[in-house]
């Protein structure tokens, strides 16, 4: 049996590799994934700690990230969509307008 | 068996989980975000998680990442050029937050492994199957968040329309 810990430190390098996407890209969309990203290393954690614990829980609230996931890919495809049709660019350094 | 499928299915993922951050061309990196997804789905099914691997597949690597597809050939988006001047201060600071995450993380690891080290209940015997013993929870103690979760996606649907219309 694998270790939980070998998972844990899996979910935890999945997650850096996200943030440092955040960090680096400018597209929107991609950006974007690289949270879809982060949630999935999150889920990881959860089911792992899930069976480490013994208890089935983890992985009812890893059903819940999904949903919320696939709720939020929607609405931020939507905004993305809408963005491009105003601005004609997805690259966050020229969409500036609320930052001061 | 188990540890050589988590060690390949672990280097896949991150091989492609940095290549998705690398690639240029934003179909390149959904593609490469499908491969992450599946080999999460394998590692799933190596925790014992059957039922949420298989909505892995259906839900993640099937339903969102067609939407993102879609919307990125949609889009018609040409490849990132070079950034200039500002570039250097974005990857400076995600050096250094990344590898102190980086650094945060291993030790949490570590002391997770010291301290299961000392004895925590293992894992109980499953007798039912992984999918009843879900639908079991969800539909008992979680049933008000489940229901609350389906106003959620009926609002996602209501404001993805809104915001994607015509006048949007």
């Amino acid at each position: 049996m694998v270790p939980t810990s070998q998972y844990l430190v899996l979910g935890a390098l999945l997650f850096t590799v996200g943030v440092i996407g955040v960090f680096i890209r400018r597209n929107a969309i991609v950006i974007f994934m690289c949270i879809e990203l982060m949630l999935n290393a999150v889920n990881l954690t959860f089911i792992a700690l899930s069976r480490h614990l013994g208890k089935i829980d983890g992985q009812v609230f890893v059903f819940f990230i999904m949903t919320v996931a696939a709720a939020e890919a929607a609405v931020g495809l939507a905004i993305i969509l809408s963005l491009y049709r105003r601005r004609q660019t997805l690259n966050v350094d020229e969409v500036n307008l609320l930052k001061w | 068996m188990e540890q050589v499928m988590f060690w390949l299915c672990g280097i896949i993922a991150i091989i492609f989980s940095f290549m998705m951050i690398i690639k240029r061309n934003p179909v390149h990196s959904a593609l490469c975000l499908v491969v992450v997804f599946v080999t999460l789905a394998v590692l799933y099914v190596l925790l014992g998680a059957e039922f949420l691997a298989a909505v892995q597949v259906i839900v993640y690597a099937g339903a969102i990442m067609v939407l993102f597809l879609f919307v990125i050939m949609l889009l018609n988006l040409e490849e990132e050029v070079h950034r200039q001047g500002k570039s250097r201060l974005a990857l400076k600071t995600s050096s250094i937050v990344g590898a102190g995450l980086l650094l945060l993380f291993l030790i949490s690891g570590g002391v997770f492994r010291a301290v299961s080290a000392m004895g925590t209940a293992g894992p109980a015997a499953a007798e039912t199957s992984n999918t009843q013993a879900v639908a079991e929870l969800l539909f008992t103690k979680y049933l008000l968040p489940f229901e609350v979760t389906s106003v959620l996606l009926l609002a996602a649907i209501v404001g993805a329309i809104v915001l994607a219309g015509k006048k949007g």
